[in-house]
């Protein structure tokens, strides 16, 4: 379709950081007190190759869709490099922005909110079209809103209708057309199931398996869950309070997970046949807010393995395998929640 | 914004949410009657040529000062009395409702329309845009509305184009504020998002996907001020500083009878009443109309 500059993944993002101000009161400005920021993704760093599902696992909070939003530059990261097959995103000028966002799109969580209420079916998904001049007259563009919909399994009779006369499922299925119908190359999906009911779950995690393969299409997708992450994704991050603390494929990640918030997340995940026969290690405590993050290793507060190091000095990420690398200053001590109780 | 609202019922049969609101409004027979009566001031503006039983300047010094027809000395081809040149009451009362709905109606249109532009600019682009618009409506808003107008109309003279520029200088700062709120709030959301990943511009983000999602409560706002608005004008017009004799106006009708209140109270009594009538019929519909059609009404 492009053309493929095989050098490299087809995204690569270095060192990207982004931080909020939070708004300073007035009282706050007479007092003198310093302006407060929030980290909400810091330092990270991965890449993607074309065609691979990428999963983001974490905390709802962690800074997870921050991060697929200041990929595609709908927030500016405060620091660091977002590259896409080859160019270097922060430095594009916005019209050729605006071009680059014809192969990158994005999908959202609530279906309810992410499409115009006031706008029919046809305005909404025929709208890249019309923005990146890809159909030109009415009838064209009415054929090929109607040809992605029908992709995504609804109807051509639907193109006049307005979004709340559809179910969460159906309306879910609308974003995906709009995401799609400009032939992109990377999807941000933005735990896009996330707000359906179980059942339609499993359709739409299909519809995005299926449209993948037959679009050829690279995905970053963000979930809090991990039973979809393993269905679906090539490679896992796990993400913690705005860092990544641990990377690698899929399978090696989930069977043997090396970071403890990694365990201890896998340990919440049911397991249907072996019942009880896995311990739970529950963390305490909630989320540490990113108003104040805590020094050293981001996880000290909640993490059973924490020793003095951790709560000083923040841990690097260390290769623990072939592309699997994991922050964590106990990392070679071969510590496992998991086979700690279990023993 | 209810023409894109009928055009979804061609979908299955599902009530539209225009429909309902209209149903809701048809419904409160308070708000509906007063509508009526606005429709009725409207009717009555728009062919007052045909409607009113004399001609709006025909002075008659016979008749100065004759009272209404079921008085002593009325009679019942001048229904609502003369004033003090012999004018029909009732005629320039009819003529009357042409200014004082052509100057609410245009007043309304031009602030409303730079509200929205204005406000939209505020609330989406926020940074130095926002800064300044806000101060200037803070700055506006710190002044007395009549004084403000007042002052504007000694320096520009009397005249209907300058009242309603006088009128509009502070009016948009309604609107303005209402836009600029209802923007924050509507930038937030995950369609106009999704439109920027599209690559949609500013304006299109602006225009058309915010704008006809917060024309509702605008819509209720600018129908609230019109009856402001008439208000106003009818000041103004009282003061000697709005429309010019021997053009009727209702404010500058109540200001020629002060002289005779005694001896002559309609005069000045019923171009009260008609404003009193035409300013809470509007007032009570806009509410009508609001509790309607405004989603934050509905539980």
């Amino acid at each position: 379709m492009t053309a493929n500059r095989d050098s490299g993944p087809l995204l690569s993002v270095e060192g990207v950081s982004k931080t909020y101000r939070s708004g300073r009161r007035l009282a706050d400005r007479l007092t003198g007190r310093p302006e407060t920021f929030v980290q909400a993704v810091n330092n990270v760093s991965f890449g993607i190759e074309r065609g691979e599902i990428m999963g983001l696992i974490g905390e709802s909070g962690c800074g997870k869709s921050t991060l697929g939003r200041t990929i595609l530059r709908l927030h500016e990261p405060t620091a660091g490099r977002v590259t896409f097959d080859g160019t270097d995103l922060g430095a594009l000028p916005d019209a050729e922005m605006k071009a680059m966002r014809r192969r990158m799109q994005i999908i959202f969580q609530d279906p309810y909110a992410s499409l115009n209420p006031r706008r029919t079916v046809a305005e909404i998904v025929g709208l890249p079209l019309q923005l990146h001049g890809l159909a030109t007259g009415r009838g064209a563009l009415r054929e090929k809103t109607a040809e992605i919909l029908e992709k995504v399994g609804l109807k051509s009779m639907h193109l006049d209708r307005y979004p709340h006369q559809f179910s969460g499922g159906q309306r879910q299925r609308i974003g995906i057309a709009r995401a799609l119908v400009s032939h992109p190359e990377f999807i941000v999906c933005d735990e896009p199931v996330s707000a359906l009911d179980v059942s339609i779950q499993a359709q739409i995690i299909q519809l995005l398996t299926d449209l993948k393969q037959e679009m050829g299409l690279t995905y970053l997708f963000i979930s809090h869950d991990i039973s979809v992450i393993g269905y679906l994704s090539d490679r896992v991050a796990v993400m913690y309070l705005g860092e990544i603390v641990e990377l690698g494929s899929v399978e090696t990640v989930l069977a043997n997970p090396r970071h403890p918030y990694t365990q201890s997340l896998m340990s919440a995940v049911p397991e249907v046949d072996r019942p009880g026969h896995r311990s739970r290690v529950r963390l305490t405590g909630d989320l540490p807010s990113p108003l104040a993050p805590p020094p050293g290793c981001k996880f000290h507060t909640r993490c059973p393995l924490a020793i003095d190091i951790c709560r000083q000095k923040a841990p690097v990420a260390e290769s623990v395998g072939p592309g699997h690398t994991a922050a964590c200053h106990r990392l070679h001590e071969n510590l496992s929640l998991l086979e700690q109780e279990a023993s | 914004m209810p023409d894109t609202d009928t055009k979804a019922s061609t979908g299955p049969v599902q009530e539209t949410i225009f429909r309902r609101n209209m149903r809701n409004f048809v419904g409160n027979r308070l708000a509906f009657g007063s509508a009526l009566v606005v429709l009725i001031f409207i009717f009555l503006a728009i062919f007052a040529p045909l409607v009113a039983p004399h001609d709006p300047a025909e002075t008659d010094l016979f008749r100065r000062l004759q009272p209404p027809a079921w008085m002593p000395g009325g009679e019942w081809s001048y229904l609502l009395g003369c004033d003090a040149l012999g004018r029909d009451i009732l005629t320039r009362i009819i003529y009357g409702a042409r200014i004082s709905i052509f100057i609410g109606a245009a007043v309304v249109l031009v602030a409303t329309t730079i509200g929205i532009i204005a406000g939209l600019a505020a609330g989406y682009l926020r940074g130095w845009v926002d800064m300044v618009i806000s101060r200037v409506v803070d700055i506006l808003l710190g002044f007395p509305y009549l004084i403000f107008a007042i002052g504007l109309m000694a320096m520009m003279g009397p005249g209907l184009i300058n009242i309603i520029i006088a009128l509009v200088y502070k009016e948009w700062v309604i609107p303005c504020r209402v836009v600029r709120g209802e923007t924050l709030v509507t930038r937030e959301l995950e369609y106009v998002e999704a439109a920027r990943a599209l690559g949609a511009s500013g304006r299109h983000i602006m225009l058309r996907e915010i704008l006809p999602n917060i024309l509702s409560p605008v819509i209720v706002v600018s129908t609230i001020r019109m009856a402001h608005v008439i208000i106003l004008e009818a000041s103004l017009s009282f003061l000697g500083l709005g429309v010019q004799p021997p053009t009727a106006s209702w404010g500058a009708m109540v200001s020629d009878g002060r002289a005779f209140i005694l001896q002559a109270w309609w005069v000045s009594t019923f171009p009260g009443i008609a404003i009193l009538l035409l300013v809470l019929a509007i007032n009570v519909a806009s509410q009508g109309l609001r509790d309607a059609f405004d989603p934050r009404f509905h539980e």
